[in-house]
Formats: C-alpha cells, sequence, structure tokens
C-alpha cells in the first residue's frame, strides 16, 4: 500500500503556477527523489506534502490521512530535514532534540536523544548552541531533528549539502540503514546525482512545475543513452525530455 | 486533556525556558521597564503627596495603574515576542510541520506569556512595598479579577498583532511592543475615563482595561464595582474572539500564500 498518494497536486500564486497537475505514489521501503532546476517546483510540492502550504488543486493522501482534512495525525508519524531552515540557534543541540522530542511525544527522550548523537557522531557538541555549528555539523543536527520520531515517511531537502564526502557517506549509509530498519518511506529532493543513484528507486523529473519524466535511475539511463543522471538532467533541462 | 497534547505544549514552554535559563540579559530585560516605570511614577506620587495637595488616593491610583498597566503589557508582549522568536530563528516552518495545533501552540505561548509576566512584575512589585509602602495585594480578592481581565486584554492584542506579523511579515514586528502601549491614552489607566475627550471617550468605553481601572479606583475608594469588571470581562470575551478569529484566518492565509516557509526572510 502506498504511504504517500499524490493525485493532480497544483498550486497557484495568482497567474503563476509553480506546480501543476502532479500526480505520484511513494510505498513502504521506497524513496523517490524529486529532481529538477531552479524553480521546478521541488519546495513547493515538498511544502504542500508536509501541510505548510495549502494546495490549488488536487489531493495528498500521507499514511493513510488526507492532509486537508486530517494532517495532523499524518505529522506525528512524518519528519522533515532541510539545511535551509534553520533550528533555534540559542539552544543547544540536547535542548533542541529535546523540544521536537516533546512537540512529537516521543518515549524514552534521553536514551532516543543519546541513540542519534551517537548514530551521527553529534557527541562532541551536544552541548553547544546550534548557531554556533558548522553548516556541516547543522546539518548533521537537523538530520537528528528529522529523525527523532523514528518517522514512517522522511522528506529531505539536500539532505547532504554542504557535508564533506566522508560525512555526506556517512549520512547516506545511515539512511539506508534506517530506511533497511524501519521501512521508511523517503521523499528527496537532491541534485546530488551520486546520492540520487545510491538512494533512490525512482526518480520524478520536474521542470517548470510539471512532471517531464519519471523511472528508476537505471531506465533512465537507459532511455536517454547517458552514463550517468547528471547527463540525463541535462537533457531534459536544456533540450526537453524525451517522448514517454 | 490528553498527555501527548499537554507534552506538546510542554514543548512550547521549555523551548522559551531555554532561552532564559542561561541568559541573565533576558532575565534582566523582563523586570527592567515596569521596575522603571514604578520608580519613575512612584516618585511622581510621592512627590504629589508630599505637596500635600493630594491624597493617598490619587498616589495608590498613580501606583496601581503602573503595576496593573503593565501586567497587561507584558501579557501581550511575553505573546507577541515569543512568536517573534520563532520567526527570528527561522524555526517557524519545522514548527508547524509538527504534530503542534495551532490552538496548542497559542497555550504554550499563553504560558510563556504567565511566566514572563510572573517574572517582569515581581520585582515592580516588591519595590513598590519596598520603597512606597504600596502592597498591590491589599486589594484583596478583587486583585484577581483586575489581573486577568487585564491578561486576558494583552493576550486579545497578541492575536491582533501575530495575525498582523503573519500577514505583512517581520516588518510589522514593531507591533509587538508597540500597539498596546500605544492604547495607554485611551485605557483611563492614570486618570478617569471621564477626562478623556468625548469622540474619544466612545472607543475608552469599548476597550475592557478602562473598565478595570474605573474599577480599581472604585476599589481605592472603599467600593466594589462588580458592573464595571463584569463589563471588562464580557468585552474581553468579543476582543478575544474577535481578534482569536483574526489570528486563524491570517494564519490559513499564511498556509495559502506559503508565508510559514519565508517569513523570516
Amino acid at each position: 500500500m502506498a504511504r504517500i498518494v499524490v493525485e493532480g497536486l497544483g498550486k497557484r500564486y495568482g497567474a503563476v503556477s509553480a506546480v501543476r497537475d502532479l500526480s505520484f505514489t511513494v510505498a513502504a521501503h521506497e524513496t523517490l527523489d524529486l529532481l529538477g532546476g531552479n524553480g521546478a517546483g521541488k519546495t513547493t510540492t515538498i511544502a504542500m506534502l508536509l501541510g505548510l502550504l495549502v494546495p490549488s488543486a488536487g489531493r495528498i493522501e500521507i499514511l493513510g490521512h488526507d492532509m486537508a482534512r486530517d494532517r495532523f495525525a499524518a505529522l506525528a508519524r512524518m519528519n522533515f530535514s532541510s539545511p535551509y531552515v534553520a533550528l533555534p540557534g540559542r539552544l543547544t543541540v540536547a535542548e533542541n532534540l529535546r523540544v521536537y522530542g516533546h512537540l512529537y511525544n516521543v518515549p524514552r527522550l534521553s536514551a532516543r536523544i543519546a541513540e542519534l548523537a551517537a548514530a551521527l557522531d553529534l557527541g562532541a557538541f551536544l552541548d553547544r548552541p546550534a548557531g554556533q555549528l558548522s553548516a556541516g555539523q547543522k546539518t548533521r543536527v537537523a538530520l537528528a531533528k528529522a529523525l527523532i520520531n523514528r518517522p514512517d515517511v522522511l522528506l529531505l531537502d539536500e539532505p547532504t549539502a554542504s557535508l564533506d564526502p566522508d560525512t555526506g557517506d556517512m549520512v547516506r549509509g545511515w539512511l539506508e540503514a534506517y530506511r533497511a530498519e524501519s521501512g521508511c518511506t523517503l521523499l528527496l529532493a537532491s541534485h546530488n546525482m551520486a546520492e540520487v543513484e545510491r538512494l533512490c528507486d525512482r526518480v520524478l523529473m520536474l521542470k517548470a512545475g510539471e512532471v517531464v519524466d519519471r523511472g528508476t535511475p537505471r531506465d533512465l539511463l537507459a532511455k536517454y543513452g547517458r552514463e550517468t543522471l547528471e547527463e540525463v538532467f541535462l537533457r531534459i533541462h536544456r533540450e526537453g525530455a524525451l517522448p514517454a | 486533556m490528553r498527555a501527548p497534547r499537554l507534552r506538546r505544549i510542554w514543548g512550547v514552554v521549555y523551548r522559551h525556558a531555554c532561552l532564559y535559563r542561561k541568559s541573565w540579559p533576558r532575565l534582566l530585560e523582563l523586570g527592567y521597564w515596569p521596575t522603571l516605570e514604578m520608580l519613575i511614577w512612584g516618585l511622581t506620587a510621592r512627590f504629589l503627596y508630599l505637596r500635600g495637595g493630594t491624597g493617598w488616593q490619587l498616589a495608590g491610583a498613580l501606583l496601581g495603574g503602573v503595576l496593573l498597566w503593565e501586567v497587561a503589557l507584558r501579557a501581550q508582549m511575553g505573546m507577541a515576542m515569543s512568536f517573534l522568536e520563532e520567526i527570528w530563528s527561522r524555526n517557524l516552518a519545522h514548527v508547524f510541520i509538527s504534530p503542534l495545533r495551532p490552538a496548542e501552540a497559542v497555550l504554550g505561548l499563553m504560558a510563556v506569556s504567565a511566566l514572563r509576566l510572573i517574572a517582569g512584575l515581581t520585582p515592580a512589585t516588591a519595590l513598590a512595598y519596598g520603597l512606597y509602602h504600596f502592597d498591590i495585594f491589599a486589594f484583596g480578592p478583587v486583585l484577581v479579577l483586575f489581573f486577568a481581565n487585564l491578561v486576558v486584554m494583552g493576550w486579545a492584542v497578541s492575536f491582533g498583532v501575530m495575525g498582523l506579523i503573519l500577514r505583512h511579515g517581520a516588518g510589522a514586528e514593531s507591533l509587538a511592543w508597540g500597539v498596546l502601549a500605544g492604547l495607554t491614552p485611551l485605557c483611563a489607566v492614570y486618570y478617569p475615563a471621564g477626562v478623556i475627550p468625548m469622540p474619544w471617550r466612545a472607543i475608552s468605553w469599548a476597550l475592557p482595561a478602562t473598565h478595570v481601572f474605573e474599577g480599581m479606583r472604585a476599589a481605592l475608594a472603599g467600593h466594589f464595582a462588580g458592573g464595571e469588571l463584569a463589563l471588562a470581562a464580557a468585552l474581553n470575551l468579543l476582543w478575544l474572539s474577535a481578534l482569536a478569529l483574526v489570528f486563524l484566518r491570517e494564519f490559513r492565509l499564511a498556509r495559502v500564500r506559503g508565508a510559514l516557509l519565508t517569513i523570516g526572510e
């Protein structure tokens, strides 16, 4: 059964269509990437999935809950991480995780924070204000916050942006392990093509708010006759998508 | 109330308590203005009393006015500033993608506002007693009615301010400390409402605080102005409902415009 069901989703700002007629599903254990250039509608789509933005058209169902009517039941089992949305900088890392642990009603919170600190290597700066961390450390803290409630659906916007290759690789490995262990559904908006190829089962290619192509990374490489997803992305971005 | 709901509300309170736990300048700032106001007005009242032209009743009205008006101001600012804190830290999106309902967020902010109020007014209350022998608790049980009405008025104004911030962004943040302070002349804090010129007096009577301060002056004269306090409560109910609806409408519109994502930028 699909954990994310999106049907005919659209968002208009006056005369501008940010997202048009978007439909897709994502199952348990599955990872989907929204891939597209700037202004393709990735962030708008994620904001609608999270209930931060009300769609102009269409319907979203997550974990069996209609997001227009019953979003809080779904939000308790979801989470989100983005290096572009900050956590309170004056609170320490531990305090931030504690705040979100309360908001998500996480049982045995101290143990959960210790577990995440060990897994994401946060121990050295748990008691430092979040605003004083390096970009890479902030990304790891944001990820810890996103995992605090052991989400069944995890939405990630550029999850490894500003991480060095070693830490980025560690985070990707951790996400793979979490997905394998929990059966979590992952939805990514990532431009890191190596990351997309490694983590994602399917890719949705977006351009100007519309899906222009979709498939597994392997199918897309074969269809466009390219060696890497980056080449496929550039082909679609510059010359348009091939017919289905 | 179910335990998860209480825990989410506690999460909001804990988030703001963390800010004050380790920051003495923040703690100091809470009590700074009420204490300064009390010093200035206390000395003014003392001067008027020593000149002999006025009785203790006027001095008491001034000191009571200072302390009680700070209740409304601090309640309003405590709630609106805590909301702004989320915007300044660009954390609003994280808060509203959690299972925290808007009503729970508001209850959490009200609790933070109440705590800030107690922390902010305790030094000024002690100062009024220590320096000027003015005991606010001498009003007796009616003080609870003054206090509750002014806190609710402060929260009602906060709803309007937060609604305006959601609509106009952080650029409207000065409203958080300006709106209620701007109503001071109309709220008959230091003088009877009858002193206010007629076209403005009609607005003054529509404000709950005016009736609270009329009630306070009646209490200083030894009367219980039950009618004034009932009117204050009724007006509070009206204003609180109307401005809470404004806030909820602006919150819904912010979700339509995508403002929850961009409001801190």
